[in-house]
């Protein structure tokens, strides 16, 4: 084996760990956001996710992903396969050396919450049989591709939008955002909206979960975007102080806007707000500035806040916001790269329409975002409709109205006393009584 | 023997309570009720979407005693109870058939 880079290694490590975190932090986000009798079904989609992609993953996806191009930059070969022969190589320039099975463990964390995301968009309603089935599909013909085409580097003949295009994408605006936003558009679009939808209540049933869960979000984002350095160097550095300030930036915007529009500052809306800075940060964390990423965070927390009222009026109930969330805030990620990248923050980079660098930029932005969002929507819109004509995708109204909890996992998430959850109507309080016993 | 059953605002319990049992009750059942009168629900705001809760947290209260204290515990109630403003709750009286105490078997009056 060559040389290794000792600290360049421990934070790519590390950076897995936290990466792999944010799933379970994602799974409590969403939890937090449905209805008290799908819970545990919201929270087993990922988990299911972390379980099936992880050994995908090893058995091809790297594979596929970042094996050598097959071609025209679309995809890998399958020369790596069960990460044959792996293990005695190394990744990353001279003196920058890491095992390549950290990377590889370092990659898979981006597969698998790229997966899990799209649970969101398809919440109380989803047959997990369905789901597991679907995962494997969508996985291996949406996000293996995308992923190739945009982390796959080598020397001009890897990927076609990060290797041969050269828009800029530092760790997965079009791959993991873009991509999981368009697809659950594409889902809420083939399962339909949830029974009752825009009739009753569906409140998140447990905020301080939500907020639990950005939180949880927020801390392993810093492994997303300074690990994507695959050093721990400079680049990271920039990447770690931009991920935090668009992140705080675009919690701001959403709350004003919020306070502007409906009266209220609420703590949805500053999760929601810190999660979507998070997201346009992703593509973007290398290439601006402290201050460029502040106005980012600013702009795409105000995007999203509004954009997430577009289901109401469009008619798609992606039911926790993955496109309005996920997918704007990951294309207004990649777009301002078109505007805000200076080469004085990273060499590596190329200098946007404010630094004087033209349109060239934007216009490669432009197209890996319409290339990415095209893509990933008509795909796992046929794969949808694929699945639901064999196994079904949309669970049994009667398990939809009982609630999958208990219909597929046969479990509560709550105990609500010695009657177990007796008069827990939808769209009420429990109430809040606390009472010393004597 | 009636039963006393009062609607009221949860955080109005503590009130009732200690009044009641200045008054001699020596028991009550509650439970925590949902529902609504002239106070109507409140609106709430999840990512700019408003839903109308129309359904509002009560405590729904019970505690049987004599005929004869009825009146005078019912005064007591819903003075405890009162705030003054919309949303208080109601009281209603009905006759009790019959009344056993588990433990002992006993009847009437002496098993409240």
């Amino acid at each position: 084996m060559e040389t290794i880079n000792a600290g360049d290694t421990a934070w790519v490590m590390m950076s897995a760990a936290l990466v792999l975190f944010m799933t379970p932090g994602l799974a409590i986000f969403y939890a937090g956001m449905v209805r008290v009798k799908s819970v545990l079904n919201m929270i087993m989609m990922s988990f299911a996710a972390m379980g099936v992609v992880s050994i995908v993953w090893v058995m091809y996806g790297y594979s596929l992903t970042f094996g050598p191009d097959s071609g025209a930059g679309l995809i890998g070969d399958l020369s790596l396969m069960g990460l044959s022969g792996v293990a005695e190589t190394t990744v990353g320039a001279p003196g920058h050396e890491i095992p390549t099975l950290a990377f590889v463990m370092f990659q898979m964390t981006f597969a698998i919450i790229t997966v899990a995301l799209l649970s969101g968009a398809i919440a109380d309603r989803a047959k997990f049989r369905a789901w597991m089935v679907f995962m494997i599909i969508w996985v291996t013909l949406v996000y293996f591709p995308i992923a190739h085409w945009a982390f796959m580097f080598d020397g001009g003949d890897g990927g076609w939008i990060g290797d041969r295009l050269g828009a800029l994408d530092f760790a997965g605006g079009t791959a993991v955002e873009i991509t999981s936003g368009a697809s659950a558009l594409a889902l809420a679009i083939v399962l339909g909206p949830r029974m009752g939808w825009r009739r009753e209540a569906m409140r998140p049933h447990n905020l301080p979960l939500v907020l639990l869960g950005a939180g949880m979000l927020w801390f392993g984002w810093f492994g997303f975007n300074a690990g994507s350095a695959l050093t721990a160097g400079s680049t990271a550095a920039v990447a770690l102080i931009n991920t935090q300030v668009c992140t705080a930036a675009a919690a701001l915007s959403w709350i004003a806007v919020e306070r502007l529009r409906d009266g209220h500052a609420t703590t949805l809306g500053a999760a929601s707000g810190a999660i979507v800075g998070a997201v346009a940060i992703t593509p973007s964390c290398a290439f601006l500035t402290p201050m460029g990423a502040i106005g980012l965070g600013l702009v795409a927390g105000a995007i999203s806040a509004v954009a997430v009222g577009w289901k109401y009026r469009l008619g798609y109930d992606d039911s926790l916001d993955v496109v309005g969330v996920h997918g704007m805030g990951g294309i207004v990620g990649m777009l301002a790269i078109g505007f805000l990248a200076t080469t004085a923050v990273n060499p590596a980079g190329q200098d946007g329409l404010f630094a004087g660098g033209g349109f060239a930029l934007l216009g490669k932005q432009t197209v890996a975002v319409v290339a990415t969002a095209a893509f990933a929507f008509t795909m796992t819109f046929l794969l949808a409709h694929l699945v639901n004509r064999v196994v079904g995708f949309r669970a049994d109204a009667d398990d939809e109205l009982r609630g999958l909890d208990v219909a597929t996992h046969a479990e509560s998430a709550y105990e609500f006393g010695p009657t177990s959850g007796v008069g827990m109507l939808s769209g009420t309080h429990p109430g809040s009584m606390h009472r010393e016993t004597e | 023997m009636k039963l006393i059953t009062a609607i009221i605002k949860p955080h109005a319990l503590d009130r009732v309570r200690e009044a009641l049992q200045a008054q001699g009750v020596e028991g009550m059942t509650v439970t925590e009720a949902s529902g609504y009168g002239r106070q109507r629900g409140h609106t709430e705001v999840y990512r700019g979407a408003e839903y109308v809760v129309d359904l509002v947290p009560k405590v729904r209260l019970e505690v049987v005693v004599e005929d004869d204290d009825t009146d005078h515990i019912v005064d007591v109630l819903v003075a405890a109870a009162r705030t003054g403003k919309i949303g208080d709750g109601k009281v209603w009286v009905t006759p009790v058939e019959a009344i056993v105490r588990v433990r002992t078997g006993e009847r009437g009056p002496d098993a409240v």
